[in-house]
């Protein structure tokens, strides 16, 4: 067994690139990843990625955001010291709409961005993982997992064919972590 | 998929055929709605024929705003150098097309129930700016520099001139860049819908303050051009919506797909929104100041014969598309599109009532054979007129410069 971790294809051209996934899924061989600099319509799609989950976070978030900015009012203007703001009702439900919707939208927003950078590991203080630095300049990279496909050679050649200009062997899974 | 695609052959120059069930049913209800405008309007009940009267302006200022929508849709997709909209732009063409048929019916309607005062009669009638008359009414002679005949006249042949002018420009750019290809038609109608959208963006307003603000012409709102702007982009997209789906169903149009429909349900969805957002704008802020002459609206709308069907507007036109049409799949599905789609047009119609009836017929509302048959008689001639116009140019603006990245458009 070898050190190698990943067997990474990197391409010049995305056509190039989806013409390899096309190749390796041919022969059975599984993509652990892709790593483009631009997005590529349908390559969600390809690789068999289920769609995110973020909406769900996001749905999470803004029915907090509701119930934070509902009891804020309802504590500030009617429980705790019950306002007149011209003669209206103590708890004037259409006035909270305004500001229950705000919160909504702040919490949803800035909970959809916390969930992004928490998933993609992005906070401040963490070292992002990237497993090919030019991926986010100017190359396609393909990634597959050289401990489930086992026979080197035949993805190299694979990848080789469909027009990658560089396959690397890595023995390290984020080249960032260097 | 993606930049691998190697799409089928599309056939762009088919024409959709109008003929068979859908033609027949589009006269059919051309002749109830005859039928019953007629019987609305021979009848001897005062009553009754200003509730027809107030039945054809609902349905005509509806008609116009539907075709209008198209015609702001098509300038608004050349603006914006969209693409996704590239294969289905026939369809807002179409509508466009007949923006001026719909403006001379509307014209004819306002300008018949003015000069029988059976519209419009809360600011044009005898006396009401005479000071020595005891009919003299100050605030409406005071807003008779801008609210009097010849003026309301000038300004709706003017505005829907306009828009006409503009609309047919556009479609006919569009039909004749199919003929030479090219990037003349396409730059001239960038140029245009540019302007068109300027003049359209500050008219509508002005005509909604005259069309149906005025029927109640001592109340005022800022936010009530708006309000009407949303509710004739809400419903012109829920028609083209309509009008995508069941040309699809009868085998046409096999370019556009869900990705297409998506965008559709995404702005019928995010205009829906905007509608609620401008209605509420409206009702809170005259809620909450509670001025006399700002409440007399909405205090109207809360007596008993109206009050259900207010609420009943909301329900429909806010929260069944925020629920119905939140999930992503749900606007990729036709059949859920065109369920909410048809129920918007429902629910704006009903808007377009709470908006009229209480300034015309006022306690006298009904809903009837001549509500009915008014609203299928225009239904009938607007998918007769439509489909007519669609059936006479290939389905596919196939020249159109953005024509293959509609193709390719994946969300």
């Amino acid at each position: 067994m070898s050190n190698t971790k990943y067997i990474l294809g990197s391409f010049a051209d995305p056509d190039d690139m989806m013409h390899g996934i096309e190749k390796l899924q041919a022969n059975n061989i599984s993509i652990y990843d892709c790593f483009t600099p631009m997005p590529i319509h349908g390559i969600e799609a390809k690789l068999g990625v289920k769609p995110s989950r973020l909406p769900i976070a996001a749905f999470c978030f803004g029915a907090l955001g509701t119930c934070l900015g509902f009891s804020l009012l309802y504590y500030t203007m009617a429980h705790d010291w019950p306002m007149n703001v011209g003669g209206k009702p103590s708890l004037p439900l259409p006035n909270f709409v305004p500001v229950t919707f705000e919160v909504t939208i702040l919490l949803c927003a800035l909970g959809m961005v916390a969930t992004f950078f928490f998933r993609n590991h992005l906070f401040p203080g963490r070292t992002p993982r990237v497993m090919d630095l030019r991926a986010s300049d100017d190359r396609f990279i393909i990634a597959v997992d050289a401990h489930e496909n086992t026979d080197h050679a035949l993805v190299e050649s694979l990848l080789n064919d469909a027009g990658a200009v560089e396959v690397k062997y890595n023995e390290r899974k984020y080249v960032s972590y260097e | 998929m993606g930049t691998h695609n190697h799409h089928h052959d599309y056939n762009f120059s088919e024409k959709f055929q109008f003929a068979g069930i859908a033609k027949i049913l589009s006269l059919v209800g051309i002749a109830v709605g005859i039928i019953a405008i007629v019987m609305g309007l021979i009848s001897s009940d005062h009553i009754m024929v200003e509730r027809t009267y107030a039945n054809l302006l609902l349905m005509g200022y509806y008609f116009t705003c539907v075709c209008a929508a198209g015609a702001f849709f098509v300038a608004l997709q050349m603006v914006t150098q969209s693409g996704w909209s590239a294969g289905l732009l026939r369809i807002p063409q179409a509508m466009a097309g007949i923006l001026p048929i719909a403006a001379v019916i509307l014209l004819v309607i306002v300008g018949l129930g003015l000069t029988s005062h059976n519209l419009y009669h809360h600011w044009n009638a005898e006396g009401l700016t005479d000071p020595n008359s005891p009919a003299y009414d100050k605030l409406v002679a005071g807003k008779s520099a801008f609210l009097n005949v010849p003026g309301f006249l000038i300004r709706q042949i003017l505005f829907m001139g306009s828009y006409s002018i503009f609309a047919l420009i556009l479609t006919k750019l569009s039909y004749k860049e199919d003929l030479e290809g090219g990037l003349n038609s396409y730059k001239k109608s960038f140029k245009l819908s540019a302007i068109f959208l300027v003049i359209f963006g500050f008219t509508t307003p002005i005509w909604s303050f005259d069309t149906i603000m005025s029927l109640e012409a001592h109340w005022f709102s800022t936010m009530f051009g708006w309000y009407n702007f949303a509710a004739m982009w809400v419903s012109g997209i829920a028609t083209i919506v309509v009008i995508v789906i069941l040309v699809k169903k009868a085998g046409y149009l096999s370019w556009v797909n869900e990705n297409h429909l998506h965008d559709l349900g995404k702005l019928m969805f995010g205009f829906s929104i905007f509608w609620t957002y401008v209605w509420f704008a409206q009702f809170m802020l005259i809620w909450y100041s509670n001025i006399p002459e700002e409440t007399v609206y909405f205090y109207k709308r809360w007596e008993p014969e109206y009050k259900p069907w207010f609420w009943l507007s909301i329900i429909i036109n806010f929260v069944a598309p925020l629920l119905l049409l939140v999930d992503r799949d749900a606007k990729r599905k036709n059949g859920m599109m065109l369920f909410v789609a048809i129920l918007l047009l429902c629910g704006h119609w009903l808007d377009y009532y709470i908006m009229i009836m209480p300034g015309t017929v006022e306690s006298h509302r009904g809903f009837g054979y001549i509500e009915i048959g008014t609203a299928i008689g225009f239904v009938g001639l607007f998918t007769f007129l439509v489909m007519s116009k669609l059936s006479k140019h290939p389905l596919a603006p196939k020249n159109h410069p953005f024509m293959d990245e509609s193709l390719h458009h994946q969300i």
